[in-house]
């Protein structure tokens, strides 16, 4: 532990990049097997199932360090991070434990299983016999999310420069589904072993925002184009007769979608298929509002199947007949996918299969046109993709970019707001935002319609702090009330009706576009005015 | 109801007995000053009463002033209200004021700290029946290291950074923190650069305090010849030109909310210590509980929680809106303020 909790402490004290690789790699180097095993598993986010939830860790911690609970819950919104708040509070006595990684998570694990009290005797015994850094580790991995500006790249460099293995390939060995607690690290990291591949997706291309003008892509016909799904990039495999489907956070969500057992037998085993689960109501498809109700389910129930129907839009063949295609060009693996499409589609039996159609155009003029048609197709934007581009790991430059439309936006009135977590705790970062209404009596009111939290630069975010402190109304807990008084322009992607907001209407991905210090409330937008940025929706 | 000895108004805290202001935010007729960081010492008053000690410094901030100085310990009389400064351990000069009428005493703490960092005159716990303290660091979550801890860190830092052939460029409030920093850090290591804000202020308080040699950054300055040496500069300079010619350098930042992982990366400075002028909250409770006092009022800090305890704990507290700033410099100086601090 001793090892680890050093690790975090140097990571957590510097900005630069390579140093975080530096002092990674050379963890790699000296930690035992099975601490390095714990430690991928914790930095890409397969920690153990949290042994002890949350109110009760505030309410031993605070025992502990002898404070009334409220107080704890008070210092814990200042501080922004529970583990942190509670390394602090508890005081620290001299004594220390030799004991690893490995052994306090093979015995959080078994905590997870005994009674309440025997979990606090557990957690009193080693909070006190930790130092700082340690009780923050060890708090950070019970309660999980292990966040710390570390990402899956970044590790996966470090170990790629500490055993010498192609960082393509550690992303590739690193997916899917392992187990921390049995696995060893030659079996994970230094083993080549064909049955593990089962179940394995390829790590995600991912395309960046395209930044300069499109024509400076070059000549328009080097690059094909699709629409930009709004759903979840998945992919779907097929082999030795089971059905795989991942989603791109490498969540394995086969159970989630039941829809694509039908492909079992009908797509030919040795296939992996990249594409977008969308919801497909009525033969179009939905928002992704509707497919949010899909989402959290693990269990799904007929009802839901019927009323949220999903389909698989296909962009990408990664795998045919057993071989990897990733390094063919573009047009050559779409030509097999639609080979494919073809051939399922023709089987007479109605498959939740659908092709992403690619595009091709003279001009970059025409792209444009196209990519204004976007909303209305319920697409985010265009994607681009040169034809002859190799399918590459993780988000790289060059060979796709995403256009996507401009966002819409609405100015709003901030109205509450709550302390950041993490690099923005003890700063007040977190808004909501509210439009004008009128009431039945034809009086005017604010009415909150979405949350956002970024999009101001921190000299922005401190000078509205300051205000906030000095203009609060209401004190809820963490959430303050303040004078209407600051306009925003929020910008968001998608726009639909929902029954499970206040506004009556649901925002995907607010965010603040500018703070529209010129405009005073009154200026600010309404409610009907968002209502009528719904596509397809009758103006009221 | 008789009139409270000390009230709250919009100009600042005020003496109505003996018309007489407590470090007052507008300027006033006759202002008792407990220290010289721009919160405290304003602007504009006709008369200025301060430690001996701060008058050199809040000239030098403040320029021509009408100022009286005071020793520690004795007691001046305005219309018969008996006023004396006793040490408050925060930065050099900085004063407790006690106010005692009519058999009814009171103390202003201004800002201060319990531990003692070995120059600036150590805190004095003075009876009284009422308080009024900052609480800048009234939470749980604040408690110090000895300093002794902190500078062997400190030092440990500069020495590998030397190593690796970079400058070390530590942060701190230009009146205080600066001097505190200085007066640990170990010159045999390597040289001592300054941003010139804390090299002038220092150079104030060399007559009191023997502080190792510094070298000011001027335009001459090579960036060659800091690499292995430090630099102290005010907090305001992070981010700015006059640091980013210094590549290549690693940066750190000496103050209380260091304790803060978020505060620390926020400002995207890469090595925090936890170092402050003010009290922690052990530091706070024990000094309260010292001074006998049954009624307690909160300032600058997390005041609201900070009176709950205490209430919780038996204590006549509520709190009072001040428009100081603790330690808050140190943590959102930008550099309009760093301007107006300088």
């Amino acid at each position: 532990m001793k090892n680890f909790a050093q690790l975090i402490k140097t990571l957590d004290s510097t900005n630069k990049t390579n140093l975080k690789v530096k002092a990674l790699s050379e963890y790699f180097k000296i930690a035992n097997d099975k601490d390095k095993v714990w430690t991928i598993a914790i930095l890409s986010h397969r920690r153990p199932p949290r042994p002890v939830n949350t109110t009760l860790l505030r309410e031993w911690a605070s025992q502990l360090s002898n404070i009334p609970l409220w107080l704890f819950e008070e210092s814990y919104h200042i501080v922004g991070d529970l583990a942190e708040t509670i390394a602090l509070i508890i005081p620290s006595k001299k004594s220390s434990t030799e004991k690893t990684l490995t052994q306090f998570l093979e015995e959080m694990i078994a905590l997870k299983k005994k009674t309440d009290e025997e979990k606090q005797a557990y957690l009193f015994e080693n909070w006190e016999c930790l130092d700082y850094y340690e009780r923050f580790v060890f708090t950070k991995l019970i309660t999980g999310g292990f966040r710390i500006g570390v990402s899956q790249k970044l590790m996966t460099r470090a170990l790629s420069k500490a055993t010498q293995i192609d960082e393509d390939i550690l992303a590739y060995k690193l997916m899917g589904n392992w187990d921390p607690n049995s696995i060893t690290f030659k079996e994970l990291v230094l083993e080549e072993n064909e049955s593990d591949y089962l179940s394995k997706p390829y790590p995600f291309y991912l395309a960046y925002a395209i930044e300069k003008e499109v024509e400076d892509l070059g000549e328009v016909s080097d690059w094909s184009a699709e629409h930009k799904w709004d759903g979840i990039r998945s992919q779907v495999i097929l082999r030795n007769d089971e059905l795989f489907v991942w989603s791109r956070g490498e969540e394995l969500v086969t159970d989630k979608y039941p829809e694509f057992e039908a492909f079992i037998r009908t797509i030919p085993n040795g296939t992996v298929i990249d594409g977008e689960i969308l919801p497909y109501l009525n033969d179009q498809i939905g928002t992704f509002n509707d497919l949010q109700t899909r989402i959290g389910r693990k269990k799904v129930s007929k009802a839901l199947l019927e009323k949220v129907p999903v389909i698989l839009k296909a962009y990408d063949l990664l795998e045919w007949e057993g071989k990897d295609l990733r390094n063919r060009p573009f047009i050559e693996r779409r030509q097999l996918l639609e080979k494919l499409y073809s051939a399922v589609s023709s089987s007479g039996v109605e498959k939740p299969l659908h092709l992403s159609k690619t595009m091709h155009f003279t001009s970059w003029k025409e792209v444009a046109q196209e990519r204004d048609l976007a909303r209305e197709m319920h697409s985010e934007g265009l994607m681009l993709k040169r034809r002859d581009s190799p399918y590459l790991v993780g988000r790289k430059k060059g060979d796709w970019w995403k256009w996507k439309v401009d966002p819409l936006t609405i100015d709003a009135v901030l109205t509450y707001a709550m302390r950041g977590h993490g690099r923005r705790s003890n700063l007040f970062t977190d808004y909501t935002f509210a439009l004008w209404d009128e009431k039945k009596n034809g009086e005017k009111e604010l009415v909150t319609f979405a949350k956002a939290y970024s999009g101001l630069t921190d000299a922005e975010f401190r000078k509205v702090d300051t205000w906030i402190k000095k203009n609060t109304l209401e004190r809820f807990g963490p959430v303050r009330s303040v004078t209407p008084y600051h306009v925003f322009e929020i910008a968001f992607e998608g726009i639909a009706f929902s029954k499970r907001h206040k506004s009556g209407i649901a925002t995907r991905f607010p965010r603040i576009l500018r703070w529209r210090q010129d405009k005073n409330i009154h200026e600010a937008n309404s409610l009907n005015d968002l209502r009528k940025q719904i596509p397809g929706e009758p103006q009221k | 109801m008789r009139k409270p000895l000390l009230e709250f108004t919009d100009k600042g805290i005020y003496c109505s007995a003996a018309m007489v202001y407590l470090d007052p935010w507008k300027p006033v007729d006759r202002a008792i000053i407990t220290h010289g960081h721009a919160d405290h010492s304003r602007y504009g008053h006709r008369q200025y009463i301060t430690h001996h000690n701060n008058m050199p410094i809040i000239s030098h901030r403040l320029g021509e002033i009408n100022v009286l100085g005071k020793n520690w310990g004795e007691t001046f009389l305005i219309n018969n209200v008996k006023f004396s400064l006793h040490p408050a351990g925060h930065i050099i000069g900085s004063s407790q004021i006690r106010v005692e009428y009519k058999g009814e005493v009171w103390v202003f703490t201004g800002d201060y700290k319990t531990e003692n960092d070995g120059f600036t005159t150590p805190y004095e716990v003075v009876k009284c029946d009422t308080f009024i303290t900052e609480c800048t660091f009234g939470l749980p979550a604040f408690k110090w290291i000895p300093q002794k801890e902190v500078f062997q860190d400190i030092n440990q830092w500069w020495a590998e950074n030397q190593a690796e052939g970079k400058t070390s460029i530590l942060f701190g409030y230009s009146l205080g923190k600066a001097q505190r920093l200085l007066k640990y850090l170990n010159p045999e290591i390597g040289k001592i650069y300054t941003h010139g804000a804390i090299e002038n202020m220092t150079n104030v308080l060399r007559p009191m305090v023997e502080f190792p040699e510094t070298n000011l950054i001027t335009r001459e300055t090579k960036k060659e010849e800091l690499l292995g040496n430090l630099v102290l500069a005010p907090p305001s300079a992070h981010g700015s030109t006059w640091i980013r010619k210094m590549v290549p350098y690693v940066t750190a930042s000496a103050s209380g909310w260091m304790t803060f992982r978020g505060a620390r990366r926020r400002r995207a400075i890469d090595k925090g210590f936890v170092l402050s002028d003010h009290c922690d909250w052990q530091g706070l409770l024990d000094s309260i509980k010292a001074t006998g006092a049954e009624k307690v009022i909160c300032t600058h800090g997390y005041s609201e929680i900070f009176s709950r305890y205490l209430r919780e704990q038996g204590y006549d507290a509520r709190t009072e809106e001040t428009q100081y700033e603790g330690e808050l410099n140190e943590l959102n100086a930008t550099k309009e303020e760093s301007v107006a601090m300088n």
